[in-house]
């Protein structure tokens, strides 16, 4: 090994000083885009996504409408900036249509399509920055656009990268982690715990699998939670832009920022 | 194999059966988001915005909840009884006015771009014929649609009704209806375009506007209308033509300027009235500032500042 860095040292932290199961610092800003829908910009550390949406409208091709329900197109840009070397990626490139596919099948279960048949929900993705986590970022920043558009559905996607060392799970890989662990991203429903997504581009050991999985569910509630408040805020803001008062709806108590460490504690971990 | 679903979250069964009932009045607004669990689907019925799953009624937007009776609905966006939608797209209804734009001609049909969820149809028969003829339509008639209206021309209409799967049906069957021409389109939130009285009005700087729904407004030179509305005698080749008045310098101005200040009233927020569009042009005269000036942000902020104080 020698020189290099190492991915979880003797005092139990990461080469970025988290700790296993702490999540990066999340910022989340809504429709920053004028024209669209809805739109949504969300940050876990370095990473940086922009989701715009654009509809339901009338599908643009008039041989992809479904007459029972939307369709969902998803298009991803990955800005030539955002990694270390500068590289363009075309829409044609492999890792950029899976993405787009990873998220299309998702959201397809998510969103209640059957709402607007004949027409057609626009997403586009812009990958802003890359520091790990692409995928769950993705995910999260679509659902967030999403709900700023106003398009019904069945519940958030909550989405979260996670890794094992060794035996120690690893939560919201950074790059330098995600290249060097087995890894899988997994996104889920917090309502009900069902998953989404699960994504695996690394041999992981099965013996290992279920922890991580466990881990990376429960991390996902905890950023379903960041959303939520932003999701929140957003619309208190604009009740009161129109004129409204406003009062708590259901829980409403569970919103408060408890978990502004965002670390989950271990005793979490046994309950779940 | 491995794994047993995931237990439901503590939480939400915890929320899980809100009382809906106590102190539920229209002026307050009960936020919600997807996935929260709104009330039992036993004790009330699903509205908009809202889903069924195992007896129990979920939001499926984040915005205010509604109750009207036994029926709980959610609305996107900060949208209550108490205050309209901030939904991005129009929600038609029968009889608003809008502004379309042809997006393509069809047997018997144009679909028309209205900022729907789906583009509206406006039937061969719900327009008026040149020489305002009431007639059946001829296959003569379908082989010259394109005479009448082509892809990418602009019509202001009225929603008649809704076709099964919700997109809306137009008509032009009025002299008021048809192509728009001799002026310039803005685009604003469909919120801020409040009913109105009329949605065809006059300012007296001799500029003409259109208020549709669904957010886009036409602001054009003033044309006389003939008192005797509605008759039969109307000039045929005029109101289907693609071909703009002679427009002099004063009116450009005058419309350029009702349509800056439309744009920085809507980038605000404001709702647009006749009033206040009145008041903000005479507002704009007297600070004596150019038409491009009033979309500088000073300008602008103070236009909107001193518009809303007179209100």
């Amino acid at each position: 090994m020698g020189s290099r860095i190492e991915i979880l040292n003797d005092g139990g932290l990461r080469s970025d000083g988290r700790r296993q199961h702490e999540l990066r610092s999340i910022t989340i800003q809504l429709a920053t885009q004028g024209n669209a829908d809805g739109s949504a910009i969300i940050q876990h550390g370095l990473t940086t996504v922009l989701a715009v949406v654009h509809g339901p409208r009338e599908a643009r091709l008039r041989s992809l409408t479904q007459h029972d329900r939307a369709v969902i197109s998803v298009e991803v840009q990955v800005a030539p900036f955002s990694q270390g070397d500068r590289r363009r990626r075309g829409k044609g490139d492999r890792r950029t249509q899976e993405l787009a596919a990873s998220v299309k099948e998702t959201f397809e279960t998510a969103v209640q399509t059957h709402l607007y048949p004949r027409s057609e929900i626009n997403i586009y993705i812009h990958v802003l920055h890359q520091d790990g986590g692409v995928l769950a970022a993705c995910v999260n920043a679509t659902t967030l656009a999403l709900i700023n558009a106003g398009v019904p559905m069945i519940d958030y996607v909550a989405s979260v990268s996670a890794g094992t060392f060794s035996t120690s799970p690893l939560l919201d890989l950074t790059t330098l982690e995600e290249s060097d662990v087995p890894n899988i991203t997994l996104a889920v429903f917090p309502r009900t715990g069902k998953v989404g997504l699960l994504l695996m581009d690394t041999r992981l050991h099965v013996e290992r699998f279920e922890e991580i999985f466990r881990l990376a569910a429960e991390a996902g509630k905890v950023i379903h939670e960041e959303m939520r408040v932003a999701i929140r805020t957003s619309t208190a803001g604009l009740v009161k832009a129109m004129g409204g008062a406003i009062v708590a709806g259901p829980g409403a108590g569970s919103s408060e920022r408890a978990t502004k460490a965002l670390e989950i504690e271990d005793e979490e971990m046994v309950d779940a | 194999m491995l794994f047993t679903p995931f237990p439901p979250p503590p939480r939400y069964q915890d929320v899980a059966q809100m009382d809906v009932d106590d102190d539920f009045d229209g002026a307050e607004a009960k936020m919600t988001s997807p996935g929260e669990i709104l009330t039992s689907s036993q004790a009330f019925m699903r509205g908009h915005g809202t889903f069924v799953v195992d007896e129990e009624v979920i939001a499926s937007v984040a915005g205010t909840i509604d109750r009207v009776n036994k029926l709980v609905s959610a609305r996107p966006g900060g949208r209550s009884i108490a205050s309209p939608d901030t939904d991005p797209r129009y929600n038609p209804e029968v009889g608003d006015l809008v502004i379309g734009r042809i997006s393509e001609v069809g047997p018997r049909r144009w679909k028309v771009d209205a900022n729907a969820r789906q583009d509206a149809v406006l039937m061969l028969a719900s327009i008026n014929l040149p020489g305002g003829i009431q007639r059946r339509k001829l296959e003569s008639d379908e082989l010259q649609m394109r005479n009448f209206f082509e892809e990418g021309d602009l019509l202001v209409a009225e929603v008649q009704a809704f076709f099964v799967d919700g997109s809306m049906s137009l008509h032009t069957r009025s002299l008021k209806y048809g192509k728009l021409r001799n002026g310039q389109l803005v685009t604003v939130p469909p919120v801020l375009v409040r009913r109105l009285k009329s949605h065809f009005i006059a300012l007296p700087c001799g500029v003409d506007l259109i208020l549709g729904l669904n957010g886009r407004v036409w602001v054009s030179k003033h044309v006389h209308r003939e008192e005797n509305d509605g008759d039969e005698s109307f000039d045929a080749a005029l109101v289907y033509s693609n071909q703009n008045d002679e427009i002099d310098v004063s009116t450009r101005e005058a419309i350029s300027r009702v349509s800056n200040i439309i744009r920085v009233l809507a980038d605000r927020f404001v709702p647009l009235t006749d009033a206040l569009l009145v008041d903000a042009y005479e507002w704009a005269v007297d600070q004596e500032c150019k038409v491009t000036e009033i979309l500088h942000e000073d300008v602008a902020d103070a236009l909107a500042a001193a518009v809303v104080a007179r209100i």
